[in-house]
């Protein structure tokens, strides 16, 4: 899929980051690189590490030893709020949206941070509040208009199907205007129909608005038909990274996922 | 009937010093979906600090900011060091933490100070109003007037901010999910201090103003208990639901126990704003403006 699109330089750059929670090391000396305007799949079996890393990215969780370089700086550690003021995005495993909220109200808060009217400001000046407020509910229309969820714009998304769910969170995260995107298995529990919405919003994503996108999927035809490069975890170490043609046909990765002879119980 | 009214006004003015406790309540519970079982020991904190820097001789707007900083302080130290550390935590650990910090905060606050009754005098009477009582014969109390000011103002302000766009949303946004409020960029840790500093200032209204009526002592912790029917009705995360649920409570004690009293036996007073509540619960659980929880079945 690298056909018209041009991957740049390095965005974002793991060097050795391990991660442990008490005596089990959850990730070991991982290093990777998520160039400009790829689409990068972090795959692996169950238990490989795969969310651990995604939560060292945006800071959740802060690695033992190891550094990451984004936009040429490097950090060993960035809080959440951090991360998302560098403009880095996320969505969760097990959707994690403001379940009373509205829809708009969901996609609203990914603009946080462009807000840039102070909070003080924005209770007791409430006139110039009001025309920020309407210039970003422009930003936030143009979102919803993008992933076609028009009908359920004022809909609480605690009622929403799943599938839906996940794209108002993609919304929320597409709110902040990232530059770096990491959806946390953006398919999981959908049926083929949501699924290749979802792939479509995913490239269309990468294409239109440039942006990069880190993400964990188990779908082994999703991740071939629309990623970049993936890196295989397996027992929180890399154990491949490359195109996907080639990642296909490496034989630690297929004993990874198949269990070799010696330890298949 | 003027008796009537008069007795419907005075409930009216009690109600609304019921108010001023169930608002330290409603801060929290908006902003991080938690019950603060600590809210009672906040206003004895609150309540307790002001009336013996009074009694050191400290003048009283002095005396009045320096327990504002002590609550704001409280406040950031309570995030830091009680709230932080349960991010992303199960709401109902962060219920049990306010109940460990209930007790703390009791005995920080009498150990530093006292356990003593302190008189506390505001400098508004607690006498009837004249010019009302010369023209109607209405007996009301100026105190009662003042506080109801005073709680109306503190509402009304505290409403405006809390509620307008991005800061209302940010609120609802921390107490549904912190790790997602995280993720886009709410400073989740400032709302919080920000939060329970507002919740400690109301404390402090509150304290005072009823530590005039009651004496500071630690009994005035208790006073926490009649702010629960005061929740319940106007609903746990509405601002403007206390003003109503205090006026609703208010009135309706004082006039069942002038004219249910003598039917019944007195001292209805007492568990009537739990009745009320308990009415409530029946049948508008969420109270008249407590936001519905939505679940998908």
């Amino acid at each position: 899929m690298t056909n018209g699109k041009s991957i740049g330089d390095t965005l974002l750059r793991v060097d050795d980051v391990s991660v442990s929670f008490g005596a089990v090391a959850a990730l070991t000396d991982v290093s990777f690189e998520i160039r400009e305007r790829e689409i990068l799949a972090i795959i692996g079996p169950n238990g490989a590490g795969k969310t651990t890393m995604l939560n060292v990215l945006n800071g959740v969780y802060q690695p033992d030893h190891g550094t990451m370089t984004f936009n040429d700086r490097t950090y060993t550690r960035m809080r959440p709020s951090e991360a998302a003021e560098h403009g880095i995005a996320r969505t969760f495993q097990n959707v994690a949206l403001f379940r009373g909220m509205t829809t708009l109200d969901n996609i609203f808060t990914g603009r946080t941070l462009k807000m840039k009217s102070n909070l003080f400001m924005q209770a007791i000046y409430w006139g110039p509040a009001q025309k920020v407020e309407r210039e970003h509910r422009q930003a936030v229309e143009r979102i919803i208009d993008f992933l076609e969820i028009e009908e359920i714009r004022k809909v609480p998304v605690g009622r929403l199907p799943y599938g839906l769910q996940k794209r108002v969170e993609l919304g929320r995260a597409l709110a902040a205007e990232p530059k770096l995107l990491l959806l946390d298995e953006p398919m999981a529990g959908m049926n083929l129909e949501e699924k290749e919405d979802m792939c479509r919003f995913i490239l269309d994503v990468n294409e239109e608005f440039g942006t990069t996108i880190a993400l964990i999927e188990h779908d082994m035809g999703v991740v071939m038909d629309i990623s970049d490069r993936v890196v295989v975890l397996d027992y929180g170490r890399k154990i491949a990274d490359g195109h996907p043609d080639v990642v296909r046909q490496d034989s630690a990765v297929i004993d990874a996922y198949l269990g070799v002879a010696h330890d298949a119980a | 009937m003027l008796f009537a009214l008069e007795v419907a006004i005075s409930g009216l003015l009690s109600g609304i010093m019921y108010s001023l406790v169930a608002l330290g309540f409603v801060l929290i519970f908006k902003a991080s979906g938690v019950f603060n079982f600590a809210q009672g020991a906040m206003v004895l904190c609150a309540a307790l600090t002001f009336v013996r820097l009074l009694e050191l001789g400290v003048p009283f707007w002095i005396a009045a900011g320096i327990t504002l900083i002590v609550m704001m302080v409280l406040a950031v130290v309570i995030e830091r060091i009680v709230l932080r550390p349960l991010v992303n935590q199960p709401l109902i650990i962060l219920f049990m933490a306010t109940i460990g910090l209930n007790f703390f905060l009791e005995g920080l606050a009498q150990g530093v100070w006292d356990a003593q009754v302190h008189g506390l005098q505001l400098g508004i009477d607690d006498l009837p109003w004249e010019p009302l009582a010369n023209s109607t014969g209405m007996l009301i109390s100026i105190f009662d007037l003042s506080a109801a000011l005073i709680c109306g103002v503190l509402v009304a302000s505290l409403g405006v901010f809390f509620h307008k766009g991005r800061i209302g949303r940010a609120l609802r946004a921390v107490a549904d999910d912190h790790q997602a409020a995280m993720a886009v960029g709410i400073p989740l840790q400032h709302i919080w201090a920000i939060v329970w500093a507002a919740a400690g200032i109301v404390a402090l209204v509150a304290g005072a103003l009823w530590g005039q009526r009651l004496g500071v002592q630690f009994s005035i912790s208790l006073v926490a208990l009649k702010a629960l029917p005061v929740l319940i009705l106007g609903g746990l995360n509405s601002i403007s639901g206390v003003i109503v649920g205090g006026l609703l409570i208010g009135a309706g004690e004082k006039l069942a126990e002038v004219y249910l009293g003598p039917i019944i036996g007195g001292g209805i007073e007492n568990w009537f704003a739990y009745l009320l509540a308990m009415v409530f619960l029946l049948f508008k659980p969420y109270g008249l403006f407590g936001e519905e929880i939505i679940e998908r079945v």
